[in-house]
């Protein structure tokens, strides 16, 4: 017996698959992406613990003293202090806070939006999609950062009102990617099956075809989050998001810009700070995408 | 002619149509037949000859928009079907009437455990009271699942295909529907699963009298368990009969060459016998005869006009021009 499965390997030659479509197959974990992501969550988590100053306290006697290899620096203040002396590494720390309310808060408003949009476009169908999507479609067609600086504008700046206007412009994408996939859900066989056995639509929509969408949804909300702290960061620079004193980095950007030709360190680490933040969340939702759909990676 | 007490579920003049954009495809043209309570009747035909449609219409699920009943009726225990709201469907799906489906490994929600599955149909009816899980169980010790106190938190994928084919059985027999309508629901299995499944089919059969409707193209599989035979072709009833008549003497073309190609142990025939052609295009049915175009006895006006449905005797009709 054991011959002949030698014999059949040779003759159809069963070969290691080669080198470039071995690569196409794995799926490389992002080790960057998670270690700044895990950098991010330790400060969210940590922040009062780690940072060394509380970032509220300012002294004016400390004003902008730069990072502590630079010429005047101290290591009392690691990445320096800003013009109110208030410390560089307190702020980024606690900012990082800031920033994942912010991003948390829009998704659970236009996820919460989106999803049950997008579940009533796909799963009734006909007229009900029409209007639906056709309303997207209009919501798209409009700029979203016309629409935010527009709400907030009328509402006031503030923290919250960066979440709300944000979480009611951006809508459009999750009922979209929800429709799509509850189209293709709502023909499978368990579908069925729950209608057989007396179901009603909305329980259908809710316990069969909504948790079939988490995989989509939780890539789809990775990625988006790198885009909400950019967005809400643009807000704040604008001046038409959180408001001082309180830590967020696009705040933190905003107050450096005027200081910027002798403070380079006050625009430079909030931006750091972000950017590292935004690669951390998109690295890690290429991934998750890549192991949550094994069939997207053979495509 | 059986008492009007007997009959649970009288389908008269079912006509169910797909409407697309190449045209109007009479998927069930002009069905009639009746079940009797405790009876379990086979619903017999190739692919496409309308018994799964049959099915559904009698669900009230016919794929929607495109696929319509367009006239007949429907009476389960004295009430026209046709005529319920989509609200009153829904008590009597999965309480009254109740399906298992095809394709065991796709029929389940992978995301969610079996006794979620199974314990919906008592929800929804609320019949759901504090011992759900005890409930839920006892579907699983019905349908033989073993050690069902630990299966009854697994999810689907863990779970064999016959063992799924079970469940979802149990999701089918859960509430003592009065009738159930299997739609091929050993397809997919192993001959010697399908013989426990059938033979479970039975046992429930005999333990709560309802009425099956078995859908299937296995020759084998309706000799096991029906009484009643129905042959469908090209979306009408060709041929009603008893069992035993149905396979000592079956009467419609059509089923003779059913029954003909099925191979037969011990007999050895140097090519098993095959109908020759193609189901017919449902887009542009023949104008008479659906079987015309295949027939070997085929007269002139088999392609003229639709034969008229004959009794032969008692309980025995077949439509076709041979015998008219």
């Amino acid at each position: 017996m054991k011959e002949s499965g030698q014999d059949i390997s040779q003759t159809f030659s069963i070969a290691p698959p080669d080198e470039a479509s071995g690569k196409k197959l794995g799926v490389r974990t992002p080790y960057l992406g998670l270690f700044f992501l895990g950098l991010f969550f330790f400060m969210v988590i940590f922040a009062d613990l780690i940072s060394p100053y509380d970032p509220y306290a300012s002294d004016l006697s400390k004003g902008t003293l730069p990072p502590f290899w630079e010429k005047g620096g101290s290591a009392a203040h690691l990445l320096g202090t800003d013009f109110l002396g208030r410390d560089q590494l307190s702020r980024i720390i606690h900012g990082s806070r800031m920033s994942l309310i912010v991003s948390l808060g829009c998704i659970a408003i236009y996820g919460t939006i989106g999803v049950i949009l997008g579940l009533i476009s796909g799963f009734v169908g006909g007229r009900t999609d029409m209007i639906i999507m056709r309303l997207t479609d209009i919501w798209q067609s409009v700029p979203g950062l016309i629409v935010i600086l527009l709400l907030v504008s009328v509402i006031g700046p503030s923290a919250k009102t960066v979440i709300i206007s944000i979480g009611i412009a951006g809508w459009p994408g999750y009922a979209r990617i929800v429709r799509g996939e509850c189209l293709s859900l709502k023909q499978r066989d368990f579908v069925r099956l729950a209608k057989v056995a007396g179901c009603s639509n909305i329980r259908i929509m809710a316990s069969h075809i909504f948790p079939n969408t988490i995989n989509t949804l939780l890539v789809l909300t990775t990625m988006d989050i790198a885009g909400i702290i950019v967005l809400s960061a643009t807000l704040s620079f604008l001046g038409l998001g959180t408001q001082p004193p309180s830590c967020d980095w696009g705040l933190m950007l905003a107050e450096g810009r005027q200081y910027i030709t002798y403070a380079w360190w006050l625009v430079t680490f909030p931006g750091v700070a972000i950017a590292i933040t935004v690669i951390g969340f998109n690295l890690t939702g290429d991934w998750l995408r890549e192991i949550l759909d094994p069939k997207q990676v053979l495509r | 002619m059986a008492s009007r007490k007997d009959i649970l579920l009288e389908v008269k003049n079912l006509k169910t149509s797909f409407f697309t954009k190449k045209g109007v495809i009479k998927a069930v043209d002009d069905v009639s037949f009746t079940v009797k309570k405790g009876e379990v009747i086979g619903l017999v035909g190739e692919s496409g000859s309308g018994k799964s449609v049959t099915s559904l219409s009698i669900m009230r699920l016919v794929p929607q928009p495109a696929g319509k009943i367009v006239s007949g009726e429907i009476i389960f225990n004295n009430e026209n079907l046709l005529n319920k709201s989509e609200t009153e469907m829904r008590e009597l799906r999965g309480n009254n009437i109740s399906m298992i489906l095809q394709d065991p490994m796709v029929s389940l929600n992978q995301l969610l455990t079996v006794g979620y599955q199974i314990g919906e149909t008592f929800k929804h009816h609320g019949k759901a009271d504090g011992n759900l899980l005890d409930k839920c169980i006892n579907v699983l010790k019905k349908v033989r699942v073993p050690s069902p106190e630990t299966r009854v938190n697994n999810y689907p994928f863990q779970f064999s295909g016959g063992m799924c084919q079970r469940v979802l059985i149990g999701t089918g027999i859960a509430n003592n529907p009065e009738l159930l309508i299997a739609d091929e629901p050993t397809t997919a299995l192993d001959v010697t699963i399908q013989a426990q499944i059938l033979q479970l089919m039975k046992d429930l059969r005999n333990e709560t009298n309802a009425s099956i409707i078995l859908i299937t193209h296995d020759l084998a599989t309706i000799a096991q368990i029906c009484t009643k035979v129905y042959v469908m072709y090209g979306g009408r009833i060709v041929e009603k009969a008893p069992i035993k008549d149905f396979y000592k003497n079956p009467q419609h073309p059509y089923s003779e060459g059913l029954i003909k190609s099925v191979p037969v142990l011990g007999k050895r025939v140097k090519r098993l016998f095959a109908i020759e052609g193609q189901p017919p295009n449902l887009l542009h049915p023949p104008p008479g005869c659906r079987f015309e175009p295949r027939c070997t006895k085929a007269k002139k006006v088999c392609s003229q006009k639709y034969p008229p449905e004959i009794e032969l005797k008692k309980d025995h009709q077949v439509s076709c021009w041979l015998y008219g």
